[in-house]
């Protein structure tokens, strides 16, 4: 494939996780490895009703119970917070009212586990019951009773977006054919391994110290600092390793407020770990939402239109919402030109747990609907869906008509690996019946341009190197490696600019005291972002170096180039001298060295409502195949094999990025095949690991990983992100293979087998035979 | 509900030690031992983060109860781990990237060192359906699978 040969000594090649040693022996710490002399356990009351208003909660006799240290409710820290400034809804324990089944009442600090739940058993809540919404189409008008006073017009809509980009009557008027494609998306949740937990210790120099499973450590650390009412330089917040996250730890967390406030309270550290459900519960997976969308193509298959609208179900609390908004609308603008665009979105309250950001956020369902609607335009057309897509594709250096800048993509050199290594022509439609293949594309962001909190004039990241005597170098950031590997490609990228060996490099554990922001693991932009500061900083200790070795060597520093520990003159190498002669050169003028790097996205985007959404200094762009098989009979089926094929510009780390392709199909085939978080009303009833099903090993399908990509050319040495965009092109892959297999399009996720059998049924019984069956 | 003496073999060392009926012999291995390597990912039998082996056998720590250790040996991820270096399924694991995050890897690798050890070349069928107690969010399995067929000198 294209760049297999790199013209970097580490980058470009399988690097392992420098932390996987400490993974595999058991000897990372997670935060619940971790413990502090005199920890108290901390537990929490949740809401038993959808919603409710609170007449009193007495906690006298809890407080009076053994080993109780301290039992807090919701009125002593009533500061609203949420991950977006501009729509703080969520307090850290339930004020006045409770949202959803799980909302916190109260909290418990006791000596140990029994003692807090007797504490909270002892817990009196007086509450009137109100009306539950579960379905977000009630909330669209009016309600009796509103969840929130923030909701448009008396009704339970949180956001509401209209975008209207060309003429899209006009293009419908002249068009030679349209599709309609409706879905309903059932909600899903990420499932990462390694429960939420933080632990919190208040000290007497008046400092509160927060360890936290988070992907976003400084968002936590603002929150932590608003509703506590502590300035930021008083609260240190360490990131120890983190189990995943796929977009579930990036909102600051009730739960991690509660454990600090119980901190303060008692003066004793606290710990606290929430159980399975409580996971559950506390959610922020993807939306359920529901899409309906127009295409609108002339008669060579030109794509003239998109009208689209979703209405998506916000559960309980804002958190992303505003962003999803827009996201479900906005990320429907790649990889293909769509000269006019109408969008209609509304994102509304219901008393279910808070929805948030998940892996490929606001880019999944929307982009399912799409790919299953072009399949059926080419149908239509009778093109064939590659022909569809190659004439569609967004070429490099264009602008959409949202004014989202592209600039680097391989989209058509994904095209065409798929299409080639599967075989494609020669199995579409051509296949036996039961057995499909099937084409899904997508695109997605490397990096929200806009950062939650501050102006763009600061930087989205910033990277601190320091060099000294021993030779090591500490590297000082506060991006988190939730899993992914960006502690390692932080390291390689170092090691690559300096020339030093990868065991040098020491990536120091985030802890605000001393790692310089960034804004953390989300919207796909730690390898961009992250990356290019790195680079800088190393450049920037890089120059120190050469100087020094000029001092020694008598040759210019231009004329001098790094080679693995040394560095020699480029046209006499046996002229030169080791990293360590030049470090210990230049700590002579200054002790040990230091350097920072930092990145902050260039000015883009237009300047209609809500023109920062969905804007990125690049996109990695996809094109998966896949092939199933379906037992007529039963329903069941299986995916056989899938290719790959992604544009994340120069991949740094080849293990990294497979892993992140095989790992977001696995994630994405488990919303296709049965992931869902399913409620009665408002209860959801299946909060375990066992009644969620996620795909079994045997379920997971052979991947062959297709990286096609050229250098992007403002990435860190051409790369582009590879953590979310995967996973948005397997769902349709999956839905466009079943219906080549068996002739029945499926528009509503999850996919079960029964849905299967009955749509194979509903076509026998019409009569409707497919390729002979 | 009682205390009673407790007499077993942690990861090669006898243990013995006075425990309350009721405790759940993951606790024992995380809270009294300090043995963090096993994790704790549900408490309820459901992602396999807690397995450790019982006379060998993958068991989940969550689930037993820490008398079932009686007369017993209990093989932690700790005790796999040499003190010099790595297990040769450690190693396959870092090198093929089969642990992402790594909060599922001590259980896989304890699964995985139970099958190899009774299955010294197994199938690529029956490296899935060992690790099929185990949940791993992050890896889609693919690099596991492959990590455990490399020791097993498959590919
Ligand atoms: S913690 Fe034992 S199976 Fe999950
Ligand atoms: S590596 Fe993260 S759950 Fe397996």
């Amino acid at each position: 494939m294209a760049s297999e040969a790199s013209p970097y000594r580490l980058l470009g090649t399988r690097i392992p996780y420098i932390e996987g040693p400490l993974k595999v022996s058991g000897r990372a710490e997670y935060t619940d490895d971790l413990t502090r002399p005199n920890l108290l356990v901390g537990r929490l009351l949740r809401s038993p009703w959808p919603h409710a208003r609170l007449r009193s909660i007495d906690v006298s006799a809890a407080r009076k119970m053994p080993g109780v240290a301290a039992v807090l409710t919701g009125e002593k820290y009533p500061t609203t917070f949420g991950v977006l400034p501009i729509t703080h809804d969520e307090t850290a324990l339930a004020v006045g009212k409770t949202r959803y089944i799980g909302d916190i009442l109260a909290a418990v600090a006791a000596s140990d586990e029994l003692s807090a739940e007797r504490a909270l058993a002892a817990i009196q809540v007086d509450a009137e019951v109100l009306p539950e919404y579960s379905d977000p189409h009630v909330g669209l008008g009016a309600v009796a009773e509103p969840i929130h006073s923030r909701g448009l017009n008396g009704s339970n809509i949180q956001k509401e977006v209209h975008q209207h980009f060309g003429d899209v009557d006009a293009a419908f008027a002249e068009a030679a054919h349209t599709v309609r494609v409706r879905g309903t998306f059932a909600g899903v949740t990420h499932a990462f391994t390694e429960p939420l937990v933080t632990m919190a210790e208040a000290t007497p120099d008046g400092r509160l110290t927060v360890w936290s499973a988070t992907q976003v450590p400084h968002y936590l650390h603002r929150a932590l600092s608003e509703v506590l009412g502590i300035p930021l330089h008083r609260i240190r917040v360490l990131k120890p390793e983190v189990g995943g996250g796929f977009g579930g730890k990036s909102d600051p967390l009730p739960h991690e407020i509660v454990c600090a406030a119980l901190a303060l309270e008692t003066g004793r550290p606290v710990k606290m770990l929430l159980d399975r459900e409580d996971v559950f519960l506390t959610n922020h997976g993807r939306h359920p939402t529901q899409n309906d969308l127009r295409v609108a193509a002339d008669a060579e298959g030109h794509l003239l239109a998109y009208d689209l609208s979703a209405v998506i179900d916000g559960g309980a609390w804002s958190s992303f919402g505003t962003v999803t908004t827009y996201y479900n609308g906005v990320l429907a603008m790649g990889p293909y030109r769509v000269p006019n665009f109408r969008y209609h979105g509304r994102r509304v309250y219901t008393t279910k747990p808070p929805s948030g950001a998940m892996r490929a956020h606001g880019g999944t369902n929307v982009r399912y609907t799409i790919e299953t609607a072009l399949d059926e335009l080419a149908e239509k057309l009778g093109m064939s869906p590659f022909e569809l897509r190659m004439k569609n594709a967004l070429p490099p250096n264009s602008t959409t008509i949202t004014q989202f800048r592209i600039t680097s993509t391989s989209f058509l050199a994904c095209l065409k690996a798929a299409r080639e290594r599967s075989g494609f022509d020669e199995k579409f439609r051509k296949l036996p019946y039961g057995r499909g293949i099937g084409l899904g594309c997508g695109f997605y962001i490397s990096g929200s341009n806009s950062p939650i909190h501050f102006t763009p004039k600061m930087p989205q990241c910033t990277v601190h190197l320091k060099a000294d005597m021993d030779g090591g170098i500490a590297v000082h950031c506060m991006q988190a490696d939730i899993g992914q590997g960006s502690n390692t490609l932080l390291a390689a990228i170092v090691a690559e600019v300096l020339g030093v060996q990868l065991e040098r490099v020491h990536v120091v554990p985030v802890d605000s005291d001393v790692s310089p922001v960034d804004i953390g693991s989300y919207s796909s932009r730690v390898t961009f972002m992250m990356g290019n500061a790195a680079r800088q900083a190393s450049e920037r200790l890089l120059a120190l170096l050469l100087a020094a070795a000029h001092e020694l060597t008598g040759y210019p520093a231009k004329q001098l180039r790094v080679r693995e520990e040394r560095y020699e003159v480029a046209h006499r190498p046996e002229v030169g001298v080791s990293y360590l002669e030049a470090l210990h050169k230049a700590m002579e003028h200054s002790g040990a060295l230091q350097a920072s790097g930092a990145y902050t996205s260039p000015p883009m985007g237009g300047t209609h409502k809500g023109a920062r959404a969905g804007t990125a200094p690049a996109y990695s762009f996809a094109a998966y195949v896949a092939e199933a098989s379906v037992d007529a009979e039963t329903g069941f089926f299986a995916v056989e094999k899938v290719w790959a094929a992604f544009d994340c510009g120069r991949p740094l780390n080849r293990l990294a990025v497979e892993g992140q392709i095989e790992g977001s199909i696995h994630m994405g085939l488990g919303q296709f095949m049965g992931e869902s978080m399913n409620y009665r009303g408002s209860r959801l009833l299946n909060p375990s690991l066992l009644e969620y099903k996620i795909p079994t090993p045997q379920q997971m399908p052979e991947v062959e990983v297709l990286l096609v990509g050229a250098d992007d050319p403002e990435g860190p040495f051409g790369a582009k992100e590879a953590g979310e965009g995967p996973l948005v092109a397997i769902l349709p892959a999956v839905g466009n293979a079943l219906y080549d297999a068996v002739g029945v399009r499926f528009y509503d996720l999850p996919v079960t087998p029964d849905k299967v059998w009955k749509g194979i049924e509903r076509r026998r019984a019409e009569g409707t035979p497919w390729k002979g069956t | 509900m009682a205390s009673r003496p407790l007499r077993t073999r942690v990861n090669g060392t006898a243990l013995e030690r006075t425990v309350p009926d009721e405790r759940i012999l993951l606790d024992l291995l995380r809270e009294d031992l300090r043995l963090t390597g096993t994790k704790r990912g549900c408490d309820l039998g459901t992602c396999g983060c807690c397995t450790v082996l019982l006379d060998g056998r993958p068991t989940l720590s969550c689930l037993t109860l820490a008398r079932s250790a009686e007369g017993r040996e209990v093989t932690t991820i700790e005790g796999v781990t040499p003190a010099e270096g790595l297990h040769p399924v450690q190693r396959a694991f870092v090198e093929r990237g089969a642990t992402q995050c790594g909060f599922c890897t001590p259980g896989f690798i304890l699964t995985s060192v139970a099958l190899l050890r009774d299955h010294p070349h197994p199938s690529r069928e029956e490296v899935a359906r060992a690790i099929s107690g185990n949940l791993c969010r992050c890896t889609g399995y693919t690099k596991i699978i492959e990590a455990v067929l490399a020791v097993g000198g498959g590919k």
